[in-house]
C-alpha cells in the first residue's frame, strides 16, 4: 500500500498531447476515480502510472520513490484491463496464480492464496475451467482475482465494467466497492461513467482533453463544479445550462425572470451583459404542488412541456428553448464533447411522480434562487462562490 | 430445389473427379511398389502378385537407409532452427518498433523469390572452398534460407492476432518481456508454430535441387537426390519398382505429420482471452 504522487505528468504522441501537465495526489488507501469522456486522456494517464506508456514529462512517485523509469513488473501494481486480458490457455486457477508463479512463490502457499481469493470472489467451482467457458461477469471476477492475489502497492482498474450488461454492472460495482473497503488498498479507477465515479470514488478527478478540470469528493464535484464542463458532466440527467441576460435586479432566462441583484456579481464580470446559469433538474419543482408560502420565497419559470417521461416515482419534463447564437454554439459543442447526440438546447426538470403535468401543457417550475450556479459566459469558471453577499 | 439438387450432384461429381485426378499417380506408385519382379511392364494397373520384395530391396541398400537418415536429420534441424529464429524475428516485427521494420518482411519475401537453381551453382563452388560441401550443415543452411521467409510471414501474422493486452497484463503481473513471450505469446501462437513447422519441414524434405547439387556421398545425400542413384536388380532392369517403394516410404512421414498436427491446428485456441 502506497500513496501515489502524480506531478505534472505529460504524454505526447508527436504533436498531439494526450495528457497535459496533470498533477494529482492519491493518498494511501484512497479510492481515486479518473473520469472523463472518451479521448480525455484518463486511460493514458493510468497506463503511465502502471508503466505501459512512457512518461513524456513530469514525475511519478510511489511513496517517496521516483518510479518514472521502472518497468511495469518493478512497479508492483495490479491492474484489471477493460477486456480482462485473461490468459486463454490457462485455467482460472492458473490465471489467478500467474502473478505468484512469476514471483516464484512456493506451491503450497499459492494453493492457499488462490483458494482464498476464489472463495472471496465466488469462483471456487470454476477453478478448473478455461476463460472461454466463463460468462462475462465470471471473467471479470477472474481478472479481479488475478489483481488482488498479491499485495500490490495499488490496484488499477481500466473501465472494468464497460463490457458488462447494465444489471451486472451494478452488482460488480458494489462488489468492487466492498473489496476495496475490505482490503484498504490504494485504488485508481478509470471510467467514462459519472455514476460509477460518484458511487465508487473517495475522490474523483475529472479530465477533459488531457487536462485536469477538478479533483474532489463526488459531493464537491456535484455541488460546486468549477466550470461548465464539470457541471455538464456530473449528474444524470446533467445540469441545465441556460443563457441569462443581466439586469440590475433580475436575470432574464428563456423561461422567465429570476430576482437577482446584479451588484453582487464579481468585478471580473462587471462588463458582461449575459452569463450562463446552471440549474440541476432536481432543483426544479412543479409549482402547482407547492404551498403558497413556499412559492412566495422562490422564483418561478414558465414553459411548455415538449416531452414528458413518466418513471413512476418521478418524471422528466423536457422544455426546449432558443439560446442566442454564440451561447447555443457553445452549449451544443459542450454536449458533443460529453458524448451526447443532442444538438438542441432544452431544459430538463425532474418532477415529482404526483405532478399532473401533461405533454403540451404550460407548466410553472419553482426553484430556490440560492441553488443557482452562475458561470462566466466563456464557461471556464463557476463564479457562484465569488458572489458578494446579498444586501 | 431442383436446380440446387442438380448443382449438388455436379459438385459431387466434380469433387470425385478432382480427387481421382490427384490421387491416381499416388495409387499407381503404391501399386507399382508392390509389384513382383517382372510384372513392372505387364501393362496391368494392379499387381498380379503382391510382394514386399521392393521394400526389402530398398531397406537393404545403404544408399536408401543413409539417405533417409540424412533427410530426417537435416529436415528436422532446419525446421527447428528456422521456426525458433522465425519466432524471434516475427515477435520483433509484430510487437517492437524499430526503423526499417517494413523492409524486414519485404526483403524476406524478396529473398524467397529467387529460384533455388540460380544459387545452387555458386553455393556448390563456395561450399567446396570452405568445406561445407557434402555435409549436413551444407544443406541445413540453404534450407534455412528457403524456410525462414515463409516461417516469418506466417508467424508474424499469428503473433499479430494475439491481443497485446495479454502480454501487457503479464508484464504488470511481474513478467519480464522474455517471460511474457515464452509463457503467454508462444503457447497462444502454438497452432501457428505447428503450422509453420510443418510447412518448413515439407520444404526441406521435398527439396531436390540443393540435395543433388551440394552432396556427393552417403554422408549427406537426402532421399530425393538418392532416388536418382537407384539401380535395378540386374543391369538390364529398370529400378522403377524400387524407386516406387522408396517414394512411398518418404511420403509416409509427411502424411503422418499432417495427421499428427492437424489436431493441433485448431482455430479458437485464443477464445475467451478478451471479452467474447
Amino acid at each position: 500500500m502506497t500513496a501515489i504522487s502524480i506531478q505534472h505528468l505529460t504524454k505526447r504522441y508527436g504533436d498531439f498531447t494526450a495528457v497535459d501537465d496533470v498533477s494529482l495526489e492519491i493518498a494511501d488507501g484512497e479510492f481515486m476515480v479518473l473520469v472523463g469522456p472518451s479521448g480525455s486522456g484518463k486511460s493514458t494517464l493510468l497506463r503511465m502510472v502502471v508503466g505501459l506508456e512512457d512518461i513524456s514529462d513530469g514525475d511519478l512517485y510511489f511513496g517517496d520513490q521516483r518510479v518514472n523509469d521502472r518497468a511495469p513488473r518493478d512497479r508492483d501494481l495490479a491492474m484489471v484491463f477493460q477486456n480482462y486480458a485473461l490468459y486463454p490457455h490457462l485455467t482460472v486457477y492458473e490465471n489467478i496464480a500467474f502473478p505468484l508463479r512469476l514471483h516464484k512463490v512456493d506451491g503450497k502457499e499459492v494453493d492457499t492464496k488462490v483458494r482464498k481469493v476464489a472463495e472471496m470472489l465466488e469462483l471456487t467451482e470454476f477453478l478448473d475451467r478455461k476463460p472461454a467457458n466463463l460468462s462475462g461477469g465470471q471473467r471479470q471476477r477472474v481478472a479481479m482475482g488475478r489483481a488482488v492475489i498479491r499485495d500490490a502497492h495499488a490496484y488499477l482498474f481500466d473501465e472494468p465494467l464497460s463490457n458488462l450488461d447494465a444489471k451486472l454492472r451494478v452488482q460488480v460495482r458494489t462488489q468492487i466497492a466492498r473489496l476495496q473497503n475490505q482490503l484498504g488498498t490504494t485504488t485508481v479507477y478509470v471510467t467514462h461513467d459519472q455514476v460509477e465515479a460518484m458511487t465508487l470514488g473517495d475522490r474523483v478527478a475529472l479530465l477533459r482533453r488531457g487536462t485536469l478540470q477538478q479533483v474532489g469528493t463526488p459531493r464537491e464535484l456535484y455541488e460546486r463544479p468549477t466550470n461548465l464542463f464539470v457541471a455538464g458532466f456530473m449528474g444524470s440527467p446533467p445540469m441545465n445550462l441556460l443563457p441569462a441576460e443581466i439586469h440590475p435586479d433580475h436575470l432574464g432566462l428563456p423561461f422567465g425572470d429570476i430576482p437577482f441583484d446584479a451588484a453582487r456579481l464579481p468585478a471580473s464580470l462587471a462588463d458582461e451583459d449575459a452569463i450562463i446559469v446552471g440549474i440541476r433538474p432536481e432543483q426544479l419543482a412543479d409549482a402547482s404542488l407547492l404551498a403558497d408560502e413556499q412559492r412566495r420565497h422562490g422564483a418561478t419559470l414558465k414553459g411548455r412541456i415538449d416531452v414528458l417521461e413518466w418513471l413512476g416515482d418521478e418524471q422528466m419534463a423536457y422544455l426546449p428553448f432558443e439560446a442566442p447564437e454564440a451561447i447555443h454554439k457553445q452549449l451544443t459543442e459542450l454536449q458533443k464533447e460529453l458524448d451526447s447526440e443532442s444538438d438542441q438546447t432544452q431544459l430538463i426538470a425532474k418532477l415529482d411522480g404526483a405532478s399532473k403535468a401533461r405533454e403540451g401543457d404550460e407548466i410553472e417550475l419553482w426553484l430556490e434562487p440560492g441553488d443557482l450556479h452562475l458561470f462566466d459566459p466563456a464557461g471556464t469558471q463557476n463564479v457562484t462562490s465569488e458572489l458578494k453577499p446579498a444586501a | 430445389m431442383r436446380t440446387s439438387k442438380r448443382a449438388r450432384i455436379w459438385l459431387g461429381v466434380a469433387a470425385i473427379a478432382v480427387v481421382v485426378w490427384a490421387l491416381m499417380p499416388v495409387v499407381w506408385i503404391v501399386s507399382l511398389s508392390f509389384k513382383h519382379g517382372d510384372d513392372i511392364d505387364n501393362k496391368q494397373f494392379w499387381p498380379t502378385q503382391w510382394s514386399w520384395d521392393n521394400y526389402k530391396t530398398v531397406f537393404g541398400t545403404d544408399l536408401f537407409t543413409s539417405a533417409l537418415r540424412n533427410s530426417l536429420g537435416i529436415s528436422l534441424i532446419a525446421t527447428t532452427v528456422s521456426v525458433v529464429l522465425a519466432m524471434f524475428a516475427a515477435y520483433a516485427v509484430a510487437r517492437l518498433d524499430f526503423p526499417g521494420k517494413r523492409w524486414v518482411l519485404v526483403s524476406a519475401l524478396a529473398v524467397s523469390m529467387f529460384p533455388a537453381i540460380s544459387i545452387a551453382t555458386p553455393l556448390f563452388n563456395l561450399w567446396r572452398e570452405i568445406g561445407l560441401y557434402d555435409t549436413w550443415a551444407g544443406l541445413v543452411i540453404p534450407y534455412l534460407a528457403l524456410t525462414l521467409p515463409l516461417s516469418m510471414w506466417t508467424l508474424t501474422s499469428f503473433f499479430r492476432q494475439i491481443p497485446r493486452d495479454l502480454e501487457q497484463a503479464a508484464q504488470v503481473d511481474g513478467a519480464t518481456t522474455w517471460q511474457a513471450f515464452r509463457r503467454i505469446l508462444v503457447p497462444l501462437a502454438a497452432p501457428g508454430v505447428f503450422t509453420t513447422a510443418i510447412l518448413a519441414f515439407f520444404i526441406a524434405w521435398n527439396d531436390f535441387v540443393f540435395g543433388i547439387t551440394l552432396t556427393s556421398t552417403d554422408k549427406a545425400r537426402p532421399v530425393p537426390a538418392a532416388l536418382a542413384f537407384f539401380s535395378g536388380a540386374s543391369e538390364f532392369q529398370q529400378p522403377t519398382a524400387a524407386i516406387a517403394a522408396a517414394s512411398v516410404v518418404v511420403t509416409i512421414p509427411v502424411v503422418v505429420l499432417v495427421m499428427l498436427f492437424q489436431r493441433r491446428i485448431v482455430a479458437g485456441l485464443t477464445g475467451g482471452a478478451v471479452k467474447g
